[in-house]
């Protein structure tokens, strides 16, 4: 609901809603990072090679992709291509996140490019549209806020998991942490027509796609959904439909 | 057992490209206004990738071997309408985590 009052934000006003945005995410990302460290000690890493391997990519996703073909002996480039195309997404994150915190110094953009993940650009591309008129400084803060919990946590949980290592009961149902936290990332975001249009495309395209090698389906049914998402848009809005 | 010098080159090779892909526009495009094509596209980035990522772990779950899973599926179903109804990414997980469980425990007992 667009306010018709301008909100007067400070820096720490900003910081501390991205940490009250972010921290629900922790229930996902604490069993998230914790199963990639129970199946990293599966794989038969260690518990230094686990925390530097999720340390290094900061992206689970693509971790749990590589690990799934290196333990299936693809070749290294099959591995590195496969798990790159799954992490393709953060890319386009990043051009998301351009119009607004592009114009910061670019030592903040370095390493705020390390923290470009699924829950940060999320928040963060939802809480600036919303407040416009945000400054760069306070996007950055908020930007840090988000990260607050989620980055400590991630190590910690994923030590903890190759610490634990195989204990954790397959009762616990595990694998399906993230197809939950995705679908729950996705359905409030589905708010127009070329929104819902591009989610259907990439779920059929990928269910289609599903024996296309080497997670490739993948790359083929995002981009088909996102296309089809924008080509929507301009159709709609040339027929001026009401959305 | 994965061998080192592959495991190695993965961490690096993975964790120098998946920066390069974070840095490519923030870093190098700058504040330097993006065309609006592009602009749109991106808009539909994640709501395209995530559910095409999604969809094939909700119909052929590893956990059970590739075979459709009446409680996966559920607990995938609620946790979108959920989600689509009240618009909050937490209520639609803990939904979705109690209908998993639920119906875990009961296709179990």
């Amino acid at each position: 609901m667009p306010s018709t009052t301008p909100k007067t934000r400070t820096r720490a006003s900003a910081y501390w809603k991205g940490l009250a945005d972010g921290a629900p995410f922790l229930l996902v990302v604490m069993p998230f990072a914790t199963l990639f460290g129970v199946l990293a000690t599966e794989a038969g890493l260690n518990v230094l090679e686990t925390l530097l391997f999720s340390a290094m990519v900061f992206a689970g996703a693509a971790q749990f992709t590589a690990l799934q073909l290196m333990q299936e002996n693809a070749p290294t480039l099959v591995v590195l291509a496969s798990a790159l195309a799954v992490n393709l997404r953060v890319a386009m994150y990043s051009a998301a996140l351009t119009p607004w915190i592009g114009a910061a110094p670019l030592w903040q953009r370095a390493i705020a490019a390390y923290f470009i993940v699924d829950q940060s650009y999320a928040c963060s591309v939802m809480q600036f549209e919303k407040e416009p008129g945000m400054t760069i400084p306070q996007r950055m803060a908020y930007f840090i806020g988000v990260l607050t919990f989620i980055v400590p946590l991630w190590y910690i949980c994923t030590g903890f998991g190759a610490v634990v290592g195989t204990q954790i009961p397959d009762s616990w149902a595990l694998d399906f942490a993230l197809p939950i936290t995705f679908l729950a990332m996705v359905a409030p975001m589905l708010r127009s027509a070329p929104h819902v249009i591009a989610a259907l495309v990439g779920i059929v395209v990928s269910l289609l796609a599903a024996g296309v090698p080497y997670s490739l389906g993948l790359i083929i049914a995002g981009t088909l959904g996102m296309i089809t998402g924008a080509r929507a848009e301009q159709w709609f809005e040339a027929r001026k439909v009401p959305r | 057992m994965i061998d080192p010098v592959t495991l190695w080159t993965v961490m690096i090779g993975l964790g120098l490209g998946s920066f390069a892909l974070r840095f490519a526009f923030l870093g190098i495009v700058g504040d330097r206004p993006m065309p609006a094509w592009l602009l749109r596209h991106l808009r539909y980035t994640a709501v395209a990738i995530l559910p095409a990522m999604v969809a094939p772990l909700v119909v052929w779950p590893a956990a059970t071997g590739g075979e459709p899973d009446l409680a996966r599926m559920a607990a995938a179903a609620v946790t979108l309408v959920v989600g689509l109804m009240w618009k909050n990414v937490l209520t639609a997980i803990l939904s979705g985590a109690t209908t998993l469980f639920v119906l875990l425990w009961l296709t179990a007992v």
